[in-house]
């Protein structure tokens, strides 16, 4: 009898300490790559995030670096979700990180918050109600230089990229939208470093500019060996491989670079302005596009918390998805798959002083939404 | 395709083989010499590369930035051999597999700690900067071919010291028996506090060199061990003549393969599924030549057949 008076006692405290729960703390995790290679995209991304949830005393945030490792990206996020008992998940840089982590969580009852992967499986038919992309669908910034392509008047264009998804993903985005010939395309080993080979065949062809997706090292290493090379055929690039945190590191020979994206220091709005000299203040360093995705994102969160309660699933969601929110990016707002419908622009790399950095030179494509919204039913 | 790219890839083969014979000659020595499998060659790597960057954006100097790299992985190879790896020459090669490992994630963060996650800066000197016509038509990077010329004094100087100088007799007497040798009165430990030394030198060497045409970041040195440890197996264990001319040979069929491959592919397929699946192939060329090179000789091209 005893026994069974203290496991009903238990089990009303239980009840008891979920409903405390209600409308108090909104617990995020957030898994990101903090050590190692690629690091610096997921501090960046913390920081930003971190910047825009600062003021906010009802959010908790639990931070765990991924390693880049998707097998330790799983384990953080069964710990999060079963030990630390988040809301909301957010985080991840990498899409194959992104891909073993996020179809799970969502379909525990979780909500994730994309600050960076968008691969077009989770956009298309995997996508979920609970998954919002805030950065955009990997796609986007690719589909964007193949425009800047057409309209600069390329006719003839090389294309490279790493032999994995995101790579695949981005020459099929570049080629969606350029329409003139390309002069060679070259898958490179992923993480490769030396471009010698890939460079002496772009020398060779009788290409009018070149168009390459190598993000973090891959880029740097590329970028300074082709401007060693003497080739004077123009590139096009995503921004990724232009971001203010890599810029440093390839030297004067990324100048006059023409790169896309849906963010740049220069935009001109109010969001934007208090971000930049908010984030220079805080960390003593310009921001980039990571932190401006961790920052928006940060700003949905708490935008979606003055609306709704996060144990009201549908509010919550309904709260996310009208993304009430000032964007560093100004326009945003979330197409039926959730991901976001914005400007992409074409910046150019500049120097302010000493300082590497970039400057919009024009839009790209303007509100423009992904490839996958028809495959996506929700 | 022209005569002139494939004599380009060929000179781009050749020296690329210069660039992995340069990352493996460090370990060359301390692995196959002292036999001591130290995973954190890749960190003095990066050690060398940090050191090299740091120096050049305080003094703006590309030689002095080189002379850094050297000397301070020396220095570190040096203190971290007197300190935690001269414990394990006795203890199997899982012990030392761990500790090793351990100084990899080691010195990650403390290079992490100190100069950001952020990649750094570092690029060729005026001197070297640009190409130069090596035949007629024919252009190629000056600072490539300084690598290739790097490469070469380090081969030379690997063979003399090796081969001719009397601290070379002595590593190579203990490399047949470590305690005959200290038995005659040579200060063993002092020996392998020296080698080891000048494997870290020369991996930091590598960092600096390398890294100034790639990227100067955390965990530049990962990817790089891994061909290094082919390239020795390739050359036989403890050989500097099989690590040269391994390199050189992976240097040429990775580098050739990647180019030709996709080529030959795109006459039989389209060209988007000749890249591709070339491109794949390409990737495994080296593990492929590896598995043959192991299944006709086992102890490498030039290791001593096991007794």
């Amino acid at each position: 009898m005893f026994k069974i008076i203290n496991l009903i006692l238990s089990i009303v405290l239980l009840f008891a300490s979920s409903a405390f729960a209600d409308g108090h703390k909104l617990k995020v995790g957030m898994i990101t790559t903090l050590s190692g290679g690629g690091s610096g995209l997921g501090i960046d991304v913390r920081d930003g995030f971190m910047l825009a949830v600062m003021g906010s005393k009802d959010i908790e945030v639990v931070i765990e670096d991924d390693q880049r490792k998707p097998d330790i990206a799983v384990q953080l996020a069964d710990k999060m979700i079963q030990s630390e008992k988040v809301d909301v998940l957010t985080g991840i840089i990498w899409s194959n990180l992104a891909m073993a982590v996020v179809p799970a969580a969502v379909n525990q009852g979780k909500f994730y918050l994309s600050p960076n992967a968008g691969p077009s499986a989770l956009a298309g038919k995997g996508c979920h109600e609970n998954y919002f992309n805030v950065a955009w669908q990997n796609d986007n910034l690719h589909e964007a230089a193949g425009g800047h392509a057409n309209s600069t008047g390329f006719k003839n264009t090389f294309i490279l990229a790493p032999n994995y998804p995101a790579g695949k993903d981005a020459l099929t985005g570049f080629k969606r939208y350029f329409k003139g010939n390309l002069a060679g395309e070259i898958y490179t080993k992923l993480g490769q470093t030396d471009y010698a080979v890939e460079i002496a065949q772009i020398r060779a062809s009788d290409a009018d500019s070149v168009f390459f997706f190598l993000p973090g090292g891959m880029g740097i290493g590329f970028m300074k060996q082709y401007a060693q090379s003497g080739i004077e055929i123009p590139v096009v690039g995503p921004a990724f491989s232009f971001d203010q945190g890599i810029l440093k590191a390839v030297g004067d020979a990324a100048l006059g670079v023409k790169n896309t994206s849906q963010w740049s220091k220069d935009l001109d709005n109010k969001a934007n302005k208090k971000f930049v000299s908010d984030f220079q203040n805080e960390y003593g360093r310009l921001p980039s596009l990571y932190a401006s995705q961790g920052y928006d994102t940060g700003m949905l969160l708490i935008s979606a918390m003055a609306k709704a309660s996060v144990n009201d699933m549908e509010a919550f969601r309904d709260a996310l998805r009208s993304a009430d929110f000032d964007s560093t990016r100004g326009q945003f707002r979330f197409s039926s798959n959730h991901h976001p419908i914005q400007d992409i622009y074409v910046r150019e790399v500049i120097k302010e002083g000493d300082t590497l950095t970039n400057k919009i030179v024009s839009v790209g494509l303007q509100d423009h939404s992904n490839a996958y919204v028809d495959q996506c039913s929700m | 395709m022209t005569a002139e790219l494939l004599i380009e890839q060929f000179l781009n083969g050749l020296q690329f083989g210069f660039m992995l014979f340069l990352m493996s000659a460090g370990l060359t020595l301390i692995f196959g010499v002292m036999g001591l499998i130290n995973l954190a060659h890749g960190s003095l790597y990066m050690i060398g590369a940090f050191s090299a960057a740091a120096t050049f954006a305080f003094f703006n100097s590309f030689w002095l930035s080189l002379l850094a790299s050297f000397s301070c992985a020396a220095i570190v190879g040096i203190v971290v051999e007197k300190t935690i790896i001269r414990k394990l020459y006795n203890r199997d090669h899982l012990d030392q597999v761990l500790v090793t490992f351990a100084l990899i994630l080691f010195f990650s963060e403390l290079v992490r700690w100190i100069f950001g996650a952020f990649p750094l800066y570092l690029d060729v000197p005026e001197l070297l900067n640009g190409s130069i016509e090596v035949f007629s038509g024919i252009y190629y990077s000056k600072y490539r071919l300084f690598i290739i010329f790097v490469g070469l004094i380090i081969a030379v100087f690997l063979f003399f010291l090796i081969g001719k100088t009397n601290l070379g007799i002595q590593i190579r007497a203990g490399q047949h028996d470590r305690e005959m040798i200290s038995a005659l009165g040579v200060d063993i430990s002092k020996l392998y506090t020296l080698l080891f030394g000048i494997g870290a030198a020369l991996a930091g060497l590598a960092g600096a060199l390398i890294g100034t045409i790639q990227s100067v970041e955390v965990g530049m040195g990962e990817p790089i061990l891994i061909l290094a440890f082919v390239i020795i197996v390739i050359g036989g264990i403890g050989s500097i003549k099989g690590a040269f001319i391994a390199s050189l040979l992976v240097g040429l069929v990775d580098t050739l393969g990647r180019f030709l491959i996709p080529w030959v592919l795109q006459t039989v397929t389209n060209p988007s599924d000749a890249m591709s699946v070339g491109s794949a192939i390409g990737s495994m060329l080296i593990y492929i030549l590896m598995a043959i090179i192991l299944i006709l000789k086992p102890t490498g091209l030039y290791g001593k057949q096991l007794s």
